[in-house]
């Protein structure tokens, strides 16, 4: 009797265990098969002339190198604004800050901004920095609009990894007469360099995909030639792959699979270098 | 030169400091531009038009009951399929997966939550959709189902990495008193450690709605943007528009201060109430369930 009940109670383990497996792999494996599509549909439409030329007949023919620069200077343009920042605040959220009230609201407000919609933001951009301050549909208003919904990655991975540093290393360069900053800047941010880093790649690789936030602040459906400042505005990858998507009639499936791949490449670069400089500095890591 | 240090300290200090404080600006900021531009509406259309059942803004009737209808009706789907998908994918990674493929899964998981959502949308076009639509016979493939299947990707990663840290932080002695006491791990996972992490599960659950219902081109691109009270449960295998779709689909076309202008911000207003009061309810219940386990193992 007993012996069966546990012969049961291991087949039931061993049918649920199989399960979860199942949910795992079938959760898993979805993601792998898009970058293998996309590769495999896209790959054939990547030429120089793809990457490095106008489109034009109405985009149906050509290259996309206006949306490819203008994702560089959104990316770029997020990270002014958004690094500087999010360090800072994390800066202030590890090493300054005690746990109170002031505190914790900051830390709601974080969260919150986390889990603002994407395409509020792109409201928000819009109320503020396109028309009370009057930046126009500009790099200038779509870098800021993603910069602030960069901020709370920013902050939270880089507070992680600030406080990961031993309160020993701080104790450390006290002692020996450094002030509070020197001991920040030379032994905290030091040694939290590379979850920081990390922290800000991500942040910027959501900022590089985003369609909604830019589509009312800066996004341009087709421009024939580069912006030329700040206050121009621009095409961007995810905004051209919606466009020629959604509002191209007869648009060639060649080059929608091609613009997909170039976004992917660029979004998954960046994931791969976050993942490497992680892993690299945790087997280094001597604490 | 001792001096110059100190006022550099000083100035830096201060600057470290404001920017702490920033997030709350910001949110504030977000609020007060959202009410700015959203507030007339209550001005300039009735609330009895407002809950109506019609969204035709060219004649201007502005009825976002369909608009919420869609989200609500995408984002159950859409949670029907990230939640067993997400928490299983959690607990095998936590409590069954060997340490090699952990390290495999988790990064993997980590990229889904990167991939750009217009990317998912646009396969969602080209590949889901004509798929779907041969499959159940349907007149069109762009429906409510198709946005839910995509949203529940996106959603996926959100909950896999909350209700993984929830199951990691149930202490280890939990796992072993169990084993100790004759059960497998599978019971033990099911009556022991999935019970003890209930709270952050239920948070990662939370969170995973709140980005689904947030998601803006995913289901603009695949919903069939009908604006369509939907009323029972075959309105998931039809076209239906969300509220993030309506906006981003209308704004670029709507003039500045005009009535259709401030309903979207209206639109923008409730969207922001929702993730707020997700967000604040969820941080709650981890701050709540972080106090009882420091109660209980002290």
């Amino acid at each position: 009797m007993f012996k069966l009940l546990a012969r049961n109670r291991h087949t039931v383990q061993r049918i649920g265990y199989s399960l979860i497996t199942l949910v795992a792999v079938m959760t898993v494996l979805p993601i792998v098969g898009v970058i293998v599509f996309i590769i495999y549909q896209g790959g054939s439409a990547i030429s120089l002339e793809f990457l490095t030329g106008f489109p034009y007949d109405g985009m149906r023919s050509g290259g996309i190198l206006p949306a490819i620069v203008g994702t560089l200077y959104l990316t770029i343009g997020t990270a002014v604004f958004s690094v500087p920042l999010g360090i800072a605040a994390a800066i202030y959220l590890s090493e300054y800050a005690t746990d109170n009230q002031w505190t914790r609201l900051i830390r709601l407000a974080i969260i919150n901004l986390a889990g603002i919609p994407s395409v509020v933001y792109g409201l928000f951009g819009l109320g503020l920095f396109v028309l009370f301050l009057q930046f126009g549909t500009s790099i200038l208003a779509a870098s800021l609009t993603l910069s602030i919904m960069t901020l709370p990655v920013i902050i939270s991975t880089a507070e992680e990894s600030l406080r990961s540093v031993p309160q020993s290393f701080r104790t450390v360069s006290i002692s020996l007469g450094a002030t509070r900053w020197q001991t920040i800047r030379r032994i905290v941010l030091k040694e939290a360099l590379p979850g920081i880093l990390t922290g800000v790649i991500l942040g910027l690789e959501r900022a590089a995909g985003e369609t909604a936030p830019i589509l009312f602040t800066g996004a341009a459906f087709f421009l024939p030639r580069l912006p030329g400042s700040p206050f121009d505005a621009t095409m961007a990858l995810p905004y051209h792959l919606f466009v020629i998507s959604t509002q191209v009639p007869e648009m060639p499936i060649q080059i929608q699979y091609g613009t997909a791949l170039v976004l992917l490449a660029f979004v998954l670069t960046m994931n791969v270098i976050a993942t490497v400089i992680r892993s690299r500095a945790r087997a280094k890591r001597q604490w | 030169m001792e001096k110059s240090l100190n006022w550099r300290e000083f100035i830096i200090t201060r600057a470290i400091k404001a920017s702490g404080y920033s997030a709350i600006v910001f949110v504030l900021l977000i609020f007060i531009f959202l009410l700015r531009e959203g507030l007339p509406t209550l001005g300039e259309v009735e609330v009895s038009s407002l809950l109506s059942i019609r969204w035709y803004p060219i004649e201007d009737y502005f009825g976002v009951l369909p608009l919420v209808t869609g989200s609500l009706i995408v984002t159950l789907g859409a949670a029907l399929i990230a939640v067993p998908f997400g928490i299983g994918t959690a607990v095998y990674i936590s409590e069954i997966a060997p340490r090699w493929m952990r390290e495999i899964l988790k990064p993997l998981v980590e990229l889904l939550g990167g991939l750009p959502s217009v990317v998912l949308g646009f396969l969602g076009i080209l590949v889901v959709s004509p798929y779907l639509r041969v499959l159940l016979d349907l007149p069109t493939g762009l429906t409510a189902f198709t946005g839910s299947l995509l949203l529940g990707g996106i959603a996926v990663p959100t909950v896999v990495s909350v209700a993984e840290d929830a199951l990691d932080a149930v202490p280890r002695a939990y796992r072993e008193g169990a084993w100790a006491l004759g059960a497998t791990k599978w019971q033990t996972i099911w009556r022991v450690t999935l019970p003890a992490a209930k709270s952050g599960v239920l948070t990662a659950i939370m969170l995973g709605v709140g980005r689904a219902i947030g998601e803006t081109m995913t289901v603009m691109m695949v919903t069939g943007n009908a604006p369509v009270l939907a009323t029972k449960l075959g309105s998931l295998f039809s076209p239906v528009r969300t509220m993030t779709a309506t906006i981003a689909a209308e704004m670029g076309e709507v003039a500045n201060g005009s009535t259709h202008y401030h309903v979207l911000f209206f639109i923008g207003i409730v969207l922001f109430l929702i993730s707020l009061i997700v967000n604040v309810i969820a941080s709650s219940v981890v701050f709540r369930a972080r106090k009882r386990a420091e109660r209980i193992l002290s």
